[in-house]
């Protein structure tokens, strides 16, 4: 049961990883490799915050989100903005640079070490199920990331702004035509992506340590989990998110040595019978 | 099709100054770096070529690296023994997840080959015979086919830059060949090239296959000359720097992955005291290609004297 708990905690930090990603690349095209980074700037924030300011983590799970989207939207502006014209793959390089950028000055001003963040006093302490223990933190994350995924979906697929975005995916110059700023949209879509990511960053500080490459090799994973799903299904990345979460806490408890592996075995399954992931749409 | 003059000249030009360099400039900084310049050429042969951006290469350096590694230390085999086995390790690879990745395109070939990366470097970290951590250290690096004592820095220079030429004019001819023109027509209308009876698949494999085979033997060398093996050739921050090598010495020219990865191997050399910041310049001279120069070095310089490169 325990496994099973932290695969969900992971699931939980995949979806909504992953869902950033899928709504970026919905709209732009371009897979944004700075994802990692932005979730890791997204845990600096909540400690930054707390260390100069004093506001916690309640303030940071607001805070965080506005300040890296902010980033984001300044980095679309300035400079992603400028690659559309081009092949995807330069908007993939680019954010892969800023990736770079950006953890490469974190780490040369904090080290590779973590930097502890506490638990809010609200969310310490636990509940004894029975038959397992459950920490209130964990129960929140799962609960609060989960709320968050499917707020997300519902927006995206259920109200009019969030249709104006699936026409755009389709079509943009259609849909410019009729009067939508298009632009401005892909701006705020990025900046929201991003924000997802931040978001995940402050959940994830107080269970993993804040840590200027907490991002770097968790985004390779939520990499192959959105390939497992399939790029630009909404619903699709937070499914695998989870269920890949399951599937690899499961593993770890049956057959440890595969568990980081695993879900990359997945991936070339998948990737045989179903090249554009499960959710996905023929490329 | 006879090769161009200018061409020849630049080809001239390169081998003279690999010729002298080593009297003039440490030798293991210039293994190093001819060792990172055939990956980088390897690497470009698909990007440049065949316009598919992997995101993985590294596998087929660092598992090359371990295959020669193993052999020379372990079984005992010869130099040139031991690349051999390793440069076939690296081309089993390419095969394998080649024909697993090759339907794809794009960013979703981008993210399936650094994902089947991961997978063997998370592979490489809990096998037995990799080392983990410590790689496989003190390999020895023998006498190359029964007279070349490799112990000697010069001789060993020396056979690095013959294997480095190989492998060049190996990409050489694949590009300038009807094999290259049919790539190269893949990459411009892959619907079209299929429908004058191509099979576009069948070529992207074959590519992706020498790619991987030449990245091989990149790796498998370079594992001889430092006489180590190690994680660090498989993770994929290795796959992000020859993407660097490449783009900055300029996608799709011939010339452009020396120039390339000379220019970052010689960086790093420079910037190694400095911890973090090697990740940032890395960070900072990608952006900078991608938003300005995108045509890299040798690209920009091929457009200023109207010759390709």
């Amino acid at each position: 049961m325990g496994q099973l708990l932290i695969g969900l905690i992971n699931g939980a930090f995949y979806a909504m990883l992953s869902l950033g990603l899928a709504v970026i690349f919905g709209l732009l095209n371009i897979i944004n490799f700075a994802h990692g980074a932005q979730y890791m700037l997204g845990a600096f924030v909540a400690y930054f915050a707390l260390q100069w300011t004093g506001l916690g983590y309640w303030w940071s799970l607001l805070l965080a989100p506005i300040v890296v989207g902010l980033f984001g939207i300044v980095l679309e502006r300035t400079m992603l903005k400028r690659l559309y014209h081009l092949d995807h793959l330069y908007g993939l390089l680019l954010t892969f640079g800023v990736a770079l950028i950006v953890q490469g000055v974190f780490r040369h001003e904090y080290g590779s070490s973590g930097l502890p963040y506490g638990i809010p006093s609200q969310l310490s302490g636990g509940y004894n199920l029975g038959f397992m223990f459950l920490p209130t933190y964990r129960a929140w994350v799962i609960v609060f990331s989960l709320a968050v995924c499917l707020a997300t979906w519902y927006v995206i697929e259920r109200t009019r702004l969030g249709s104006y975005l699936r026409a755009a995916t389709e079509n943009p110059a259609l849909v410019q035509a009729f009067g939508i700023n298009v632009p401005r949209m892909i701006t705020l879509t990025y900046g929201f992506g991003v924000a997802l990511a931040a978001l995940a960053g402050v959940l994830a500080a107080p269970i993993y340590q804040v840590n200027p490459l907490m991002g770097a090799d968790l985004i390779i994973v939520v990499f192959a989990v959105v390939v497992i799903g399939g790029l630009g299904s909404i619903m699709g990345s937070i499914v695998t998110g989870f269920a890949l979460g399951v599937v690899e806490g499961l593993t770890k408890f049956f057959y440890p040595e595969a568990s980081n592996t695993v879900i990359f075995v997945i991936m070339a399954i998948v990737l045989l019978f179903r090249p554009s992931g499960l959710f996905g749409r023929a490329t | 099709m006879s090769t161009p003059v200018h061409q020849l000249v630049a080809f001239g030009v390169m081998v003279a100054l690999l010729l002298l360099a080593p009297f003039f400039v440490y030798p293991v900084f210039l293994m190093k770096a001819l060792c990172f310049a055939l990956f980088a050429c390897a690497f470009n042969l698909l990007i440049g070529y065949v316009g598919l951006l992997s995101f993985g290469h590294a596998v087929f350096l660092g598992g090359a690296g371990y295959g020669s590694a193993h052999a020379a230390k372990v079984w005992g085999f010869p130099p040139e023994a031991a690349i051999l086995f390793g440069t076939l390790v690296a081309a089993a690879l390419g095969v394998v997840i080649g024909a697993l990745t090759i339907r794809s395109r794009g960013i979703y070939f981008a993210n399936i080959t650094l994902a089947f990366a991961q997978m063997i470097y998370f592979f490489s970290v809990q096998a037995k015979f990799t080392g983990g951590e410590d790689g496989i250290q003190s390999v020895p690096r023998g006498v190359f086919l029964g007279l070349l004592d490799l112990r000697r820095p010069l001789t060993m220079y020396f056979v690095v830059l013959a294997i480095f030429l190989l492998g060049f004019l190996i990409v050489y001819r694949a590009i300038h060949s009807p094999f290259g023109q049919v790539l190269k027509a893949i990459r411009e209308n892959e619907p079209r090239a299929t429908s004058l009876g191509y099979r576009a698949e069948h070529y992207k494999l074959i590519v992706f296959a020498l790619s991987a085979t030449l990245s091989g033997l990149a790796g498998a060398t370079k594992a001889i000359v430092f006489q180590l093996a190690s994680l660090t050739d498989v993770h994929w921050t290795m796959s992000g720097e020859v993407v660097l090598m490449t783009l900055l010495g300029g996608l799709g020219t011939v010339f452009g992955p020396v120039v390339g990865a000379f220019i970052m191997i010689g960086l790093e050399n420079y910037l190694a005291t400095l911890g973090a910041w090697v990740t940032i310049v890395q960070g900072v001279i990608f952006v900078v290609c991608v938003l300005i120069f995108r045509r890299g070095v040798v690209g920009e310089l091929g457009r200023l004297l109207r010759r390709p490169l």
